[in-house]
């Protein structure tokens, strides 16, 4: 037949090629639309900074020298083409809002957010799929009705709206958990234990997971009643298979792409989340460096914090395109030929 | 029903139970192996009214029927053709054999299995169990899993290893017997061709030994090789002591095994007779029948009112 079963029929520098190019691509455009969107941003960085009081009873030199600072005067393709080609050579600029290296700010943070992040991924597209696959193979029965209530619910309610209801209920009435921060106040870094920091995050991560399963639930849900639906779940019926069976067999193996789909997707909606959840848990983390430096007018870090969070998007989205291969025969056999 | 008074053999033509014989036509233990009395099929459905969204507020719940009183009898060792155009509820009829049914659909009627009167329940417990299906196409089976593992399906009951070890060796044995070579074992549905795959999905429903196959359609997208092919395989079961009831659209390729024609008509079996009949159009009981009869090519493609338009775009 020719036709090889094994992954050797995937051409991997090709892919690998394809998408190192696009990558930048994608890099080049987010940072352009950055700089752009910051320079017809009507925050004014040295107000923003300084203060609206200060800069009234400021010497014209003072306020030169914080324009300057701030790089006003300079146009805006100067700065980009500076900034680019420093970029190039590994430097991603200064946050001057920080007052530190771009690269040291957004390491500072990554870790904090890719916790919270990675946590709230997981469980969400664990719990969601789960949940989806029940409500879906159980169609129009209570336990369906409640899966969709739920996600309903969770859907249409903002993500910050969602985080300021269980700070309130749980932090300030029940005092389960801290009302913000990564860490315990007034506690020295060096002494913050592991405990410490998973308490901090667990409020958060909560959030942002009940938040992310009713969009992957809802997902999963049609997909699954469309997998029940398909000829060879018919076929499988008529065959004697139960459905436990059937769903163990072919339900879950059919719905795997999907899921892969709906789960590297989520990638975006847990990182969007996550800036809003940030900002409301105070959660020093990736989101609320966006969100201050963005309304700060400091165009480096959030130009840094877009490429990160750019990449880590494409990078998911590229493995998602690799598992595709890996789980759906006719999706390698296409690269081959294709 | 009184199944007592039956004789083994019936002399050819004889007529009770709403049909009559073809010589091979035997009733082992004095019964069928399926019938089928009376069946209705009905759905619940939303009556289109008005359109625009008062129409869709209003609508009115409706039931329609799609299957009347449908009669039937598979005996052991033939092959009985449900003929009919597209559309007219053949499959319905054979879903209902299946015992898969609608949420909003509403059955009524008798299926007997080997002498026994069915519930919808133990119609689910017989599935793959002593009745088979035999799908149209290659989309039955899952396109993410292996022919071999597929094939080889489930074991009922007990999962245990010598159990599967058995399946695994009758599943080779119909592989020699239909000509599939070992490497289809590795392959998935999307590399098969179309011969092949009529025959993987044949070798689907023999692994579980059935007494009756159920064959919706088995035949389209085949060309007419491969399509006698696929009957000469079902003549073959029937020989051994199965039943067949073969669904399809195509009366010249019944014509060829099957033993006795339904012929379907606007959700209802007008008329079974034996294939022999089909000799003369004056041993036709039924207009419809005697309409199909002449719009055969060998009579010349006679085709009066435009009542089988249905087989046009079969």
């Amino acid at each position: 037949m020719g036709v090889s079963y094994s992954l050797e029929g995937y051409d991997l520098s090709r892919i690998i090629f394809w998408n190192i190019g696009r990558f930048l691509l994608l890099m080049v455009a987010v940072s352009v639309v950055v700089f752009t969107l910051v320079s017809v941003s009507p925050v004014d960085p040295v107000a923003a900074n300084v203060g609206q009081a200060a800069l009234v009873g400021m010497s014209d030199e003072k306020r030169a020298a914080l324009d300057a600072y701030w790089g006003r005067n300079v146009p805006l393709p100067e700065r980009y083409l500076s900034w680019g080609s420093a970029l190039l050579q590994g430097d991603m600029g200064t946050s001057l809002r920080f007052n530190a290296p771009v690269a040291d700010v957004i390491a500072n943070r990554a870790l904090n957010s890719l916790l919270l992040m990675s946590v709230a991924w997981l469980v969400s597209g664990v719990l969601g799929f789960a949940l989806g696959v029940l409500a879906g193979t159980h169609r129009d029965t209570f336990l369906d009705r409640a899966v969709k209530s739920y996600c309903f619910v969770l859907a249409a309610s903002p993500t910050f709206w969602v985080a300021l209801l269980l700070l309130i209920v749980f932090s300030v009435w029940l005092g389960w958990f801290p009302i913000g921060f990564s860490q315990p106040i007034g506690k020295s870094a060096a002494s913050v234990t592991l405990g410490d920091a998973l308490y901090h995050l667990a409020l958060p991560a909560i959030t942002l997971s009940l938040v992310g399963v009713a969009n992957v639930a809802l997902h999963t849900r049609e997909k699954t009643i469309d997998v029940m639906n398909s000829p060879y779940v018919r076929f499988a019926r008529t065959r004697g298979l139960t459905e436990r069976q059937i769903v163990l067999r072919h339900g879950l193996r059919n719905l795997a792409l999907p899921a892969i789909t709906i789960q590297f997707a989520q990638i975006a909606e847990i990182f969007g989340g996550s800036v809003l959840v940030e900002q409301v848990f105070s959660y020093p983390g990736l989101g609320q460096a966006a969100v201050v430096a963005g309304i700060g007018g400091d165009v480096a870090l959030l130009a840094g914090i877009a490429l990160v969070s750019a990449a880590l998007v494409f990078g998911g989205n590229a493995l998602a395109n690799i598992l595709y291969g890996v789980i759906d025969p006719r999706i390698r056999k296409g690269q081959t030929h294709g | 029903m009184d199944t007592t008074q039956h004789s083994q053999n019936h002399i050819s033509a004889e007529f009770h139970h709403h049909h009559s014989h073809g010589a091979g036509s035997l009733h082992c233990g004095g019964h069928h192996l399926l019938q089928i009395e009376g069946l209705t099929v009905s759905f619940k459905m939303y009556k289109e009214t008005d359109s625009g969204l008062r129409g869709y507020l209003n609508a009115k719940k409706h039931t329609v029927q799609v299957v009347h009183n449908l009669n039937l009898s598979v005996h052991v060792g033939e092959v009985v053709a449900v003929v009919g155009a597209s559309g007219s509820g053949k499959t319905l009829m054979a879903d209902s054999i299946m015992g898969i049914f609608e949420p909003n659909a509403e059955i009524c009627g008798t299926i007997w299995f080997d002498g026994k009167p069915q519930t919808a329940n133990s119609l689910a417990a017989l599935r793959g169990n002593g009745i088979s299906l035999v799908p149209q196409s290659v989309d039955s089976l899952d396109p993410l899993m292996r022919i071999g593992r597929q094939v080889r399906g489930v074991a009922h009951g007990s999962a245990s290893r010598a159990n599967k070890a058995q399946r695994a060796q009758l599943q080779k044995r119909l592989f020699k017997r239909y000509k599939l070579a070992s490497e289809v074992e590795q392959m998935y549905p999307y590399q098969l061709s179309g011969g092949m795959a009529r025959r993987v999905l044949l070798c689907c429903a023999l692994m579980e030994e059935p007494s009756l196959i159920v064959a919706d359609e088995p035949t389209p997208g085949l060309d007419l090789d491969l399509a006698v092919r696929a009957m000469d395989d079902f003549r073959e079961f029937a020989d051994a002591g199965g039943g067949v009831l073969l669904i399809t659209h195509d009366i010249e390729l019944a014509l060829r095994v099957a033993d006795r024609i339904a012929v379907f008509k606007d959700g209802t079996i007008v008329e079974e007779t034996p294939s022999a009949n089909f000799r003369s159009e004056e041993l036709l009981q039924h207009e419809f029948t005697r309409e199909l009869w002449r719009a055969l090519p060998e009579h010349g493609f006679k085709v009066s009112s435009g009542k089988i338009e249905g087989e046009e775009n079969a």
